[in-house]
């Protein structure tokens, strides 16, 4: 972790990548600086998922630079390792190991990853289980879950691997009203201790309450990029007018 | 027309006489096959075009001709190669079973590297991503994860093709082994029964089809315990 205050913990410079001939980012450019909660938003197919896989590279970028706490992201497979230990995801579609258990979930990567031996793993597993306040589940398959509660799994396997930053791509999209709240008030809880987080969301009212900034996307490009009291009540591009209107009206 | 009661009575006890080297055939040429699957699998799914192409050339010939012809190849073939006589490969290949099972062994790997490559694309990308996100490497991930998924989703093929190979092992009898076809074979040649004898060699067979298809069931259900809400 880096001493320096102003340093920012991601910098992404001119970054491009594309599929194909399609252009999923155009020149993005951004900065994060620790302990800071960063909500992306937009249209679907904007570049908003494409932009935070590719902070842990499981989308490589074809031009600019990403660096992480100080490691530029290229093909060297340390330096990957190092980010990818200090960077943990949240999926749309939760992506937990159905053959394992619930605390197997949390336990595998600590133990294979980490080199954890296996009773701290477990430790550390219902730890944070409890956080996110399903410890009696420890022992059940993800599909006997619901889907909240598979998320708030998701969310502390992210966290056993102790990471300084968490990415969330989507991650109410897949669930029922009802269970949406549910994993907002475990992500609000994260924001409050401090962890940085980039959240691909449309929970607008978590946007405006919890975020320091947000970005809104447009055809991989970063279009407006503000405070939420500013990006809510007085956006400037035509764009982001149009965009909040469609997803406010109801 | 007479059925013979008397003379199924009479012979199925020989029948069942060459059961030992029908399931010595199968489970030796099945494991042996399996093995030499999960390399082709390997070599399929390298990433080295080299490896890749030698797989997809030898599953391609194997798939490609008749398992008859292959066990003929093997047992008439290989001999007349002074170098085939003089590798330590020669005291296996000397017997009929060492041919008939290398013969097997061959063919079925060709089969099962194709099912088990089935199911190893069947395995959801999305969990490999989170596998990756959460520093997992390539092999961990493959172990820990594609494996054992895929060995669920490949099952029910699998166990087609080992009830497949089960009947294959009949062909075995061509190159003079006594297995329970060979032995249907030489009791027909005796008694010209060849419709009571034939009938109860096929029920024989449908008895060891049943057994192997209640045991993949368990196992099928073993494997399949975590996608099930309830237990």
């Amino acid at each position: 972790m880096s001493d320096n205050k102003l340093k920012p913990l991601i910098k992404m410079i001119e970054v491009n990548k594309y599929f194909g001939e399609f252009q999923a980012l155009k020149n993005i450019n951004l900065d994060v600086h620790k302990g800071e909660r960063i909500v992306v938003c937009g249209p679907s197919g904007s570049g908003k998922s494409t932009l935070i896989r590719c902070i842990n590279r499981l989308e490589k970028h074809n031009k600019g630079t990403i660096t992480i706490d100080g490691i530029e992201l290229t093909d060297n497979v340390e330096d990957l390792d190092a980010v990818r230990r200090e960077v943990g995801m949240v999926f749309q579609n939760f992506n937990l190991f159905p053959h394992m258990s619930i605390v197997k979930n949390l336990m595998i990567a600590q133990q294979l990853v980490r080199k954890t031996p296996k009773d701290e793993a477990r430790e550390v597993a219902m730890h944070y289980l409890e956080r996110v306040k399903i410890p009696e589940q420890a022992k059940k398959y993800p599909i006997q879950l619901s889907g909240g509660q598979q998320q708030r799994v998701a969310i502390a396997r992210a966290l056993c691997m102790k990471p300084n930053i968490i990415l969330f791509d989507e991650p109410t999209s897949a669930l029922d009203p009802e269970m949406i709240n549910e994993v907002l008030d475990v992500m609000v809880d994260l924001a409050e201790e401090g962890m940085t987080m980039i959240c691909v969301t449309h929970e607008m009212g978590f946007a405006r309450s919890v975020a320091d900034r947000v970005i809104f996307m447009d055809e991989g490009e970063i279009v407006e990029h503000a405070k939420p009291a500013e990006f809510f009540d007085n956006p400037k591009n035509e764009r982001t007018k149009t965009f909040l209107k469609q997803i406010l009206s109801h | 027309m007479n059925f013979d009661l008397n003379l199924i009575l009479e012979s199925l006890p020989q029948m069942l006489a060459g059961f030992g080297i029908t399931l010595k055939l199968l489970v030796v040429s099945g494991i042996l096959g399996f093995i030499l699957a999960v390399l082709l699998l390997l070599m399929r799914i390298s990433g080295k075009f080299y490896l890749n192409w030698v797989a997809q050339v030898y599953i391609y010939v194997f798939r490609g001709t008749p398992i008859l012809v292959q066990i003929f190849i093997v047992y008439y073939g290989l001999p007349q190669f002074e170098a085939v006589r003089e590798s330590f490969l020669w005291p296996i290949l000397r017997e009929p079973t060492g041919c008939a099972i290398l013969a097997l062994t061959l063919n079925t790997g060709a089969y099962v590297s194709e099912i088990l490559r089935g199911g190893v694309l069947g395995v959801d990308k999305g969990l490999l991503e989170a596998g990756s996100a959460l520093g997992m490497s390539a092999r961990q991930k493959f172990i820990y994860l594609t494996a054992p998924i895929a060995t669920r989703l490949a099952l029910p093929a699998y166990s087609n093709d080992v009830i497949s190979l089960l009947k294959s092992t009949a062909l075995a009898s061509t190159i003079t082994i006594a297995d329970m076809t060979g032995i249907a074979r030489t009791i027909v040649a005796e008694t010209y029964a060849p419709y009571e004898i034939y009938t109860s060699l096929a029920i024989v067979y449908m008895i060891f089809t049943l057994g192997l298809q209640k045991l993949f069931g368990v196992i099928e259900r073993y494997l399949g315990r975590y996608t099930r809400r309830e237990e």
